[in-house]
């Protein structure tokens, strides 16, 4: 325990709340203790080192030379720092290419075509397809970077064999497209269950009238299904953008390379922050990422506000 | 729209028969052809991981056992950080399980029964703040604090910044839970005259177990998956959970050891899957994000 979560008070036998009192069992002051433990451990780990990136994204903290014992507050001059860099250009690129890619296209993509196909169908072929997806989505991370290190090696990979030995080397040739395949695979199940639960509150009257009607899959699709689960796909979307933005598991397969090719901003914050221990710059960085999370979390936010 | 609506269908001038039966043979090739290739690309990477840990000399190539052995499993005794990470991986995901319910538990039933001032608020402020703040955007001061607080290198430094990340979204989970539970018992417990806490531990929490549960396992597998944290957070192998170990061995320059990683990952993985599976069947599970890395 951090001393500061012991200064809170432990949960408390407040008998001084008369049994007649209020409609509930708790009074205020109950409440409030019951709630304590809990916000102190959020603020302490969660809510203080997100104010205090802001605040050393403006200071030359090291963690070792003169700037360690004595960080000055230097303004912006870490963004402007950030600006100048190319390699900040390139990984903020490789980020929105790895989101797009990986994201929208991949999971969403891939995860409502299956949801879609997985509607109405039912069997053993479906069940087992269903199946793997979702192990896909739960092995670890650090299993599933290598279980895709393996699979896409220049000459033992299995992908080269089943393409008649090819030797292509995917890593080298395609880092980027491969860690975007590679969280595609990852990431699906998630979308897949989630636009599944949304096709299923879809009234089958609808789709029946609109089959009668002679409508074909694609303008039943198009004009009743999509209209009717926009909410629900804006949210998964929205969801899936904030933790691939967030994502750092293509350091583990590429760590960043070949030549930057998938220093995505995680990658490229850590390599700054904890590896070359330029912690103010990296903090910087940080800082410029919350802001893109701050950004798909309100409308994240907004959109569930307007759905409930 | 009536039945009429289908007369299209039938009339003079639609489409023969023989063409609309061509146009669905099409149709369904295409879908089989999807379905398989769909298959195929989830399935071809994870053979490896079902062959491989069998197999006396695996390669990098997924193909069924050349040789069949059981050996590699009790030859990971021989690696001094395999077992000893997964137990690791054991303490952090009971530890920060047993954190997170025990502080998100009452906080959710305390915000479900009480119209504390400002309580929607505070219920945004957290949604929001636990949907922002990843590890990965807060990695610099969180590294900082844990260095300050004298905790790198302990199990007890990832433990509270793994829980402070999840305990946001355990609480909505629960407080969802704990709002559509009747509040009748509760009432004639205090009329009785039980406090606060006695009605949260004999009333409350149980009725709310199967919600605990969910939470329990959601942090559980959060937990035992998580790398950046402990990444960042522990230097000494000893120390480290299953999640790092296993990147430190395929990593680490020289000849990848493939009857280790492969023997190991699998193992690794298999709590989770087998937890996931059985907790969704009987519950019907939703993930929700959280402190993902």
């Amino acid at each position: 325990m951090s001393p500061r979560e012991a200064e809170t008070p432990a949960p408390p036998l407040p008998a001084s709340a008369p049994p007649e009192a209020g409609a509930t069992a708790l009074r205020t002051r109950g409440a409030v203790a019951f709630i304590a433990p809990a916000l102190a451990l959020v603020a302490v780990f969660l809510i203080f080192p997100a104010l205090w990136t802001l605040y050393l994204g403006l200071t030359d903290y090291r963690l070792t030379g003169i700037q360690a014992a004595n960080p000055q507050f230097i303004g912006l001059d870490n963004y402007a720092a950030a600006l100048g860099d190319p390699r900040f250009g390139n990984s903020l690129w490789v980020t929105l290419v790895y989101v797009f890619g990986s994201a929208v296209i991949g999971q969403l993509g891939l995860g409502f075509t299956l949801a879609w196909i997985f509607r109405g169908w039912r069997g053993a072929s479906r069940t087992v397809l269903e199946i793997l997806v979702i192990v896909a989505w739960i092995i670890p991370s650090s299993v599933v970077a290598f279980l895709w290190i393996a699979f896409l090696d220049t000459h033992d990979g299995t992908l080269n064999a089943v393409l008649g030995n090819a030797d292509v080397p995917w890593l080298f040739s395609w880092p980027l497209l491969s860690i975007i395949v590679f969280n595609t695979w990852r990431g699906t199940a998630f979308s897949m269950l989630l636009c599944g639960g949304a096709l299923s509150t879809l009234p089958p009257s609808h789709l029946e009238t609109a089959r009668l009607a002679g409508a074909s899959s694609w303008q039943q699709l198009r004009d009743i299904v999509l209209p009717s689960i926009r909410g629900h796909l804006l949210t998964n979307l929205l969801l899936i953008s904030l933790w691939t933005f967030n994502d750092f598991s293509p350091y583990l397969i590429t760590a960043g390379g070949p030549n930057f090719g998938t220093e995505t901003l995680p990658i490229y914050i850590f390599r700054n922050a904890l590896t070359n221990f330029q912690l103010g710059y990296g903090a910087a960085i940080s800082a410029i990422l919350l802001v893109i999370n701050l950004v798909i979390a309100l409308v994240y936010l907004r959109v569930l506000r307007k759905r409930n | 729209m009536g039945p009429d609506a289908a007369m299209p269908e039938t009339a003079p001038g639609a489409p023969s028969a023989a063409a609309i039966t061509a146009r669905r043979l099409v149709g369904r090739l295409a879908f089989y052809t999807f379905v398989v290739v769909v298959g195929a690309f989830f399935a071809l990477p994870m053979l490896w991981l079902a062959f491989a840990p069998f197999d006396a000399h695996p390669t990098l190539a997924a193909h069924p056992p050349t040789e069949f052995t059981l050996g590699n499993f009790p030859d990971l005794l021989k690696n001094p950080y395999a077992l000893p990470s997964l137990l690791n991986s054991l303490v952090l995901s009971l530890a920060t399980m047993a954190l997170v319910v025990a502080t998100a538990a009452p906080a959710a039933y305390a915000l479900s029964r009480v119209r504390i001032p400002g309580r929607d608020v505070l219920l945004y402020v957290l949604l929001l703040f636990s949907s922002v703040v990843s590890g990965t955007a807060a990695m610099v001061p969180i590294f900082l604090l844990v260095f300050e607080l004298g905790l790198i290198n302990t199990q007890a430094g990832v433990v509270l910044v793994l829980a402070g990340g999840l305990i946001p979204a355990g609480i909505f989970m629960l407080k969802d839970f704990v709002d559509s539970m009747p509040t009748s018992y509760e009432e004639s417990a205090r009329v009785f005259g039980a406090s606060p806490f006695q009605i949260l531990r004999d009333i409350v929490l149980p009725h709310a177990r199967p919600g605990l549960a969910v939470i329990g396992v959601w942090v559980f597998v959060n937990v035992w998956s998580n790398f950046l944290i402990p990444f960042i957070l522990t230097r000494d192998p000893g120390k480290m959970p299953a999640a790092v170990v296993i990147y430190n061995f395929y990593s680490e320059g020289g000849q990848a050891n493939l009857r280790l990683i492969s023997s190991f990952g699998l193992l690794y993985s298999i709590p989770v899957v087998v937890l996931y599976l059985v907790v969704n069947r009987r519950y019907g599970f939703r993930f929700y994000g959280g402190l993902k890395g």
